[in-house]
């Protein structure tokens, strides 16, 4: 198969990019790095060339600056997306996203929106330690007046963004660096995608298995050693980590009367435990097993190979999880 | 558009009392607030401008109609002299439906869409990086209009207030900075806070044009404001303003002032902005006891009304508490 048939995930955001701006002259990207160097995952690679350095703009190593820079041009009439190299460097910005951008319009009375799209790498499995690995989505989920989005799939990864940049208030993506060279074949055209939805990305009957982000792919490969012993495991990608999917959730845990929650965050006050306190809220009397999940070892991501695999959730431990919740061993 | 005023000429008389006026409103204003806290109609954090009043009537005056201001939790002067009706400022302050932001955001959050007025910011530091947004999205759509962006000398210590100096001289943006140094971040003076007492200075290490100016004296802050913003207008980039001033009352209801000499408080009430024009115009023989009496009368009776009306307001039903977390969207 010919290069040209496949795209990965890092060249889906760069479509959707390419065709964001090319549509609105609202529209541009603003962060470190996105510019000459090409953007620190590659994801904004040529687009210096065809737009230009004002819609393609480099930034310094500021980012409560340029985020709430990214807040003023939304209110001044732009459509900013604003690349934030990861969510570990986010924390120097969570001023600006979580008392101005999530605020404004509720402190105005509803005067001024923010039609902001920050977008940052998230996650470990790269050997990068403590510092470059986190998993912080679960904090972000917790505020309200944004929207989070963890495209999993490289449809997701094509369609979102143009859905971010038509909502009118802030929406921040994550995107787990471990997905960028993830590849498919060409779809002859993309599927229709919305931002308010959970999606089923494998059926089952025996347990539902709820993930986002990185840890779909580990959760259908566990789905596939479940198949192998005879379980059918149903695979809920979260998709739109605020606002929760509440109704697909329990849905399938209505059907399956199980399930694990599998999660990269820690496990203390994850987004694992909302979801978990939601199933226990809306579908507690059609549980047959009390809940489970996997989340990252409560430990600062390491460095070495073997212990930053042991700290995050993997398939085996998904299987066991699973299998566990069944009595099975 | 605000007139030129040159160095050296006095303003015209007309313009001048259009100063003093406003700066009678924001006393009386302020000074009815404090009031209103003591009989708990207000309530929450309220920091008053009382002593102020010169830098935000000098550099509002200076500006269009269109430009975008950006201020901090000690804004109701702000929003008055912008242009805000004071009913409706007085109705936020009361918690009222009728106030600017229903009642959403208080003393600390005036909000403007008419006037381009964003807030009414509470965290110190937080309005800076907005407005470099601001004259960025203008700079990008080639709108040749000025964002204010007020501050005290307790944020030039914040790091926002040096990464958003460095934005806006890197890319020559159109905003106006104006630092209104009254000496204290809350109850530390700004000698036990920075390495570099001279603000200004700090601001033309970024390579901003800046300029120290008497905040105390309406006058030379509308001068100053005035070419300032036709600079910042012409596209030679951001300009900063140091206004040395002081207020007169405490940080906020809540604080006992025990950190400040009250010889020093004194002090600076003899330069109080108001008198120093009021007496200023009287020796020149453009204003009379009776007249400023008047003016005074006048602001009085406009913070009456705006108390009036507050009262009346009504408070939003509770079923509407999730109202405006989000946009509503048709689906």
């Amino acid at each position: 198969m010919s290069a040209a048939a496949r795209i990965s995930y890092r060249e889906a955001l760069r479509e959707a990019h390419r065709k964001a701006l090319a549509a609105d002259p609202r529209v541009f990207l603003m962060g470190e790095d996105v510019g000459r160097y090409g953007g620190s995952y590659a994801v904004s690679k040529g687009l210096l060339e065809e737009f230009g350095p004002e819609r393609i703009r480099d930034v310094p190593l500021s980012e409560l600056g340029f985020v709430g820079a990214g807040i003023g041009a939304a209110l001044g009439g732009m459509r900013p997306i604003v690349e934030v190299m990861t969510v570990n460097f986010s924390l120097l910005a969570l001023d600006q996203i979580v008392n101005t951008a999530a605020t404004l319009r509720h402190m105005s009375g509803g005067q001024f929106s923010v039609p902001l799209v920050i977008r940052m790498a998230t996650g470990a499995g790269r050997q990068l330690a403590a510092q470059h690995s986190h998993s912080l989505e679960g904090w972000y989920a917790h505020i309200p007046g944004i929207k989070v989005l963890a495209p999993a799939t490289i449809a997701d990864a094509h369609g979102m963004l143009e859905l971010a940049l038509a909502d009118p208030d802030p929406v921040v993506i994550f995107e787990h660096a471990l997905l960028y060279n993830m590849e498919i074949e060409r779809p002859a055209s993309w599927p229709r995608v919305d931002i308010s939805s959970a999606a089923v990305r494998a059926s089952g009957k025996d347990i539902t298995l709820i993930c986002y982000g990185g840890t779909l792919g580990k959760t259908l490969e566990a789905a596939g050693l479940l198949a192998a012993e005879g379980i059918g495991a149903e695979v809920i990608d979260l998709r739109v980590l605020r606002p929760l999917d509440d109704a697909t959730i329990c849905a399938s845990v209505r059907a399956t009367h199980r399930a694990v929650v599998v999660d990269e965050g820690w496990k203390t006050c994850s987004l694992a435990a909302e979801v978990m306190a939601r199933i226990t809220e809306q579908a507690f009397y059609d549980l047959d097993a009390p809940l489970a999940r996997v989340c990252s070892a409560e430990v600062p991501i390491p460095y070495a190979k073997h212990m930053e695999e042991a700290a995050l959730p993997q398939p085996a431990k998904i299987v066991a999880a699973a299998k566990a919740l069944l009595g099975r061993s | 558009m605000a007139e030129s005023p040159l160095p050296g000429v006095d303003l015209p008389c007309e313009l001048s009392l259009r100063l003093l006026r406003d700066m009678v409103r924001i006393r009386r204003f302020e000074e009815t607030c404090a009031d209103l806290y003591g009989q708990g109609k207000i309530r929450g954090f309220l920091h008053l401008y009382v002593g102020e009043e010169a830098v935000a009537v000098g550099i509002l005056h200076a500006l269009a109609k269109d430009d975008a201001i950006v201020a901090t939790y000690r804004e109701h002067g702000h929003a008055l002299v912008r242009g805000m009706p004071a009913e409706v400022i007085m109705a936020e302050m009361f918690g009222k439906r009728e106030g600017c932001c229903r009642g959403r955001g208080g003393s600390m959050h005036l909000f403007d869409a008419a006037t381009r007025f964003y807030g009414g910011n509470a965290i110190v530091g937080g309005g800076l990086p907005l407005a470099v947004g601001l004259a960025l999205a203008d700079q990008m759509q080639s709108i040749a209009r000025v964002t204010a962006c007020f501050f005290g000398d307790g944020a030039v210590a914040e790091g926002a207030f040096h990464e958003s100096l460095n934005l806006a001289a890197l890319w020559r943006l159109p905003v106006l900075f104006c630092c209104e140094n009254n000496l204290y971040g809350m109850g530390t003076a700004v000698e036990r806070a920075e390495s570099e007492t001279n603000l200004a200075r700090k601001a033309a290490s970024y390579r901003i044009a800046s300029e120290r100016v008497d905040g105390m004296d309406v006058v030379a802050v509308h001068r100053a404001a005035c070419a300032a913003a036709a600079s910042v207008r012409a596209g030679n980039g951001p300009y900063f303003l140091e206004l040395l001033t002081y207020r007169y009352r405490s940080h906020s209801m809540f604080d006992p002032d025990l950190y400040r000499d009250k010889a020093e408080i004194e002090r600076w009430k003899q330069r109080g902005p108001i008198h120093n024009l009021s007496n200023r115009l009287k020796s020149q023989g453009e204003l009379t006891e009776e007249q400023f009496l008047a003016i005074d009368a006048e602001a009085a009776a406009e913070v009456a009304r705006a108390v009036e009306f507050a009262d009346r307001g009504t408070l939003e039903p509770v079923d509407e508490l999730l109202r405006d977390t989000y946009t509503e969207q048709a689906s």
